[in-house]
């Protein structure tokens, strides 16, 4: 059952993550700010709602997996970990600098709790199909996830990572697609379109969604419909704002890969 | 007489037989690189990924994050070549357990031409961390690297041929990862060889025992990581080394003995190969003898170094 307050809890959890992603980008110097607050609302219901993990035991067997295709929204992803206690908060200072266990993109032999590395675009939805397929053979209980940026899907690989999923009937696949419209050099309709996605994945016999990627309730409903979809994967498009949370970094392009000041840091808590 | 992916597809049905983590993957070639033996016995471990090899070695990944041991294979030219991002990231990167057992590999591919044939695909592998590089002599020594590889933890890049090779390890293989065999030993010179040039090193070796120059052959299916010893101890016990390989003459084999000789025991090395060139149609034959790949080169390949080592 999803009560008021469940969603009311994961809202909160939402907010204080998106002012953890803003410290670490601050700290770091470097980083991807844009990407990180669209997707953030989805990551925080797959871990604080959705998955069934583990992270005192981030290597158990029987768990769920997420894998963050869109690895430079990395910031994200290591926000949920660190808040699910996958390590100390403290940690997350750290990101991007030397000897540090978070990497500019996510690496699995580094951090707890990553499932995968990623950061060369599509590459982390083809090892989603894997770890899908592994888990048909291993843990059937298993569910893996997966989220993509809009921008990443001009990759030719995601296409046939889709093709693959569909022919293998894997309905333990549940991907997202975080449609922020934006890429580094603009709008992801004039450097090239994918659009519409929607009816793209569904001619590849995918079951298709459509959500607001910011609606808590929204996104949880939609993974509820994922889980009873049977012989297909299920993508969830979800629909969202790049630098979603922070009037100013909100719709810009240009925030796609720059941290935000100290000046621009104080301000954005104050909105937060 | 077998060819090395034949001994392949033979193997991995054994070793699937003994263990259930045991997967394989095709990329539509299922019939040329011998998958399709694995295909048949066990259906729900084997994956197709179709004409996508970029997306079957990220599949691969993903089996191995998931607790398989998936062994890959399409056409080496493909599989360097096309899925080399994929190998580099989702692979090597991540050091996930993951076999790259690309067929077809050299000029003995043969008509199809020169864009299928794999010239550089062991200077790419060898060049990425983490990666292990292997490139059996023969049918024995193939079905006892697949295993040791099977065994092993970690990403292997294995290159086997289309064609039939003669057999060299004729009582078997004891195979280890990062270990040569001296194959027949001599004083004046040393063939290092690796894949199906092995068997044309020691015709040459032969045939120069006749003219009195007596050439040791050591044999290395493994090039990474690569027997450094032995390599070093040849050098210093023969003084000239004559490299062969069914590859470009950069980065491969040549490239990794001449580095590990540099640094330790430098001696007059020749390097038998294709000279920085890609290859052409042509059966199997006639491309070794265009490209200088046959014991007779070999041979003149061992009067030039003996010349520089006077």
């Amino acid at each position: 059952m999803l009560t008021d307050q469940t969603v009311q809890e994961l809202e909160r959890t939402a907010r204080d993550l998106r002012v953890e992603i803003l410290k670490m980008l601050n700290s770091a110097k470097s980083g991807h700010t844009g990407g990180s607050l669209s997707a953030i609302d989805v990551l925080t219901v797959l871990f604080f709602h959705k998955m069934r993990h583990d992270p005192s035991n981030p290597t158990w067997e029987d768990r769920d997996r997420f894998v963050l295709s869109k690895g430079h929204a990395a910031p994200a992803l290591y926000a949920c970990l660190a808040e699910a206690g996958y390590f100390s908060r403290d940690d997350l200072k750290g990101l991007r600098r030397l000897g540090s266990h978070l990497q500019g993109h996510p690496d699995m032999n580094k951090t707890p709790g990553v499932e995968v590395c990623t950061g060369s675009l599509a590459q982390g939805f083809s090892q989603a199909v894997g770890l899908a397929l592994a888990a048909r053979l291993r843990k059937p209980d298993s569910r893996i996830y997966c989220l993509l940026g809009d921008g990443e899907v001009q990759e030719g690989q995601v296409w046939e990572a889709a093709m693959a999923a569909a022919h293998y009937k894997l309905d333990n696949l549940c991907v997202f697609v975080d449609q922020n419209g934006l890429q580094i050099d603009g709008e992801v309709a004039k450097v090239m379109n994918v659009g519409p996605l929607g009816p793209k994945f569904l001619a590849f016999n995918w079951h298709v969604l459509e959500v607001d990627g910011h609606d808590v309730r929204a996104i949880c409903l939609a993974l509820a419909d994922a889980e009873k979809t049977k012989d297909r994967p299920t993508m969830i498009i979800a629909r969202t704002v790049k630098g979603k949370g922070v009037s100013f970094f909100e719709h810009k392009a240009s925030y796609h890969g720059v941290p935000p000041s100290d000046t621009e840091l104080a301000e954005a808590l104050k909105q937060l | 007489m077998i060819a090395t992916r034949d001994a392949y597809g033979k193997t991995l049905v054994e070793l699937g037989r003994e263990n259930t983590r045991i997967v394989a993957l095709d990329a539509d070639l299922s019939g040329s690189t011998k998958t399709a033996q694995f295909a048949k016995e066990f259906p729900e471990r084997f994956f197709n990924a179709g004409i996508a090899e970029a997306n079957m070695v990220g599949m691969a990944a993903g089996l191995a994050a998931g607790g398989m041991i998936p062994f890959a294979s399409t056409f080496a030219v493909f599989a360097a070549g096309r899925a080399f991002e994929q190998i580099r990231q989702s692979v090597a990167y991540a050091k996930l357990n993951v076999k790259i057992v690309a067929t077809h590999g050299g000029i003995t591919v043969g008509e199809d031409g020169g864009s299928h044939q794999s010239v550089e695909d062991l200077a790419i592998m060898r060049a990425l961390p983490h990666m292990t590089v292997l490139c059996p002599a023969d049918g024995p020594e193939t079905e006892a690297a697949i295993r040791a590889v099977a065994k092993y933890d970690g990403p292997v890049y294995v290159r086997l041929g289309r064609s039939k090779v003669p057999v060299v390890f004729e009582n078997g293989c004891d195979f280890t990862i990062g270990k040569g065999h001296v194959l027949r030993d001599g004083t004046d010179l040393t063939f290092i060889t690796t894949g199906l040039m092995t068997a044309q090193a020691l015709e040459a070796a032969a045939i120069l025992a006749e003219g009195g120059v007596q050439a040791r052959v050591l044999h290395l299916g493994s090039i990474k990581p690569l027997d450094t010893d032995l390599v070093i101890k040849a050098a210093r016990e023969t003084g000239a080394v004559v490299t062969a390989e069914e590859h470009s003459v950069i980065g491969g084999l040549a490239g990794a003995v001449c580095e590990a000789l540099c640094e330790s025991h430098p001696v007059p090395v020749e390097r038998v190969g294709l000279r920085d060139v890609f290859g052409q149609s042509g059966t199997a034959e006639e491309l070794l003898a265009h490209y200088g790949l046959t014991p007779a080169h070999l041979v003149e390949a061992a009067q030039r170094v003996l010349q520089k080592k006077a």
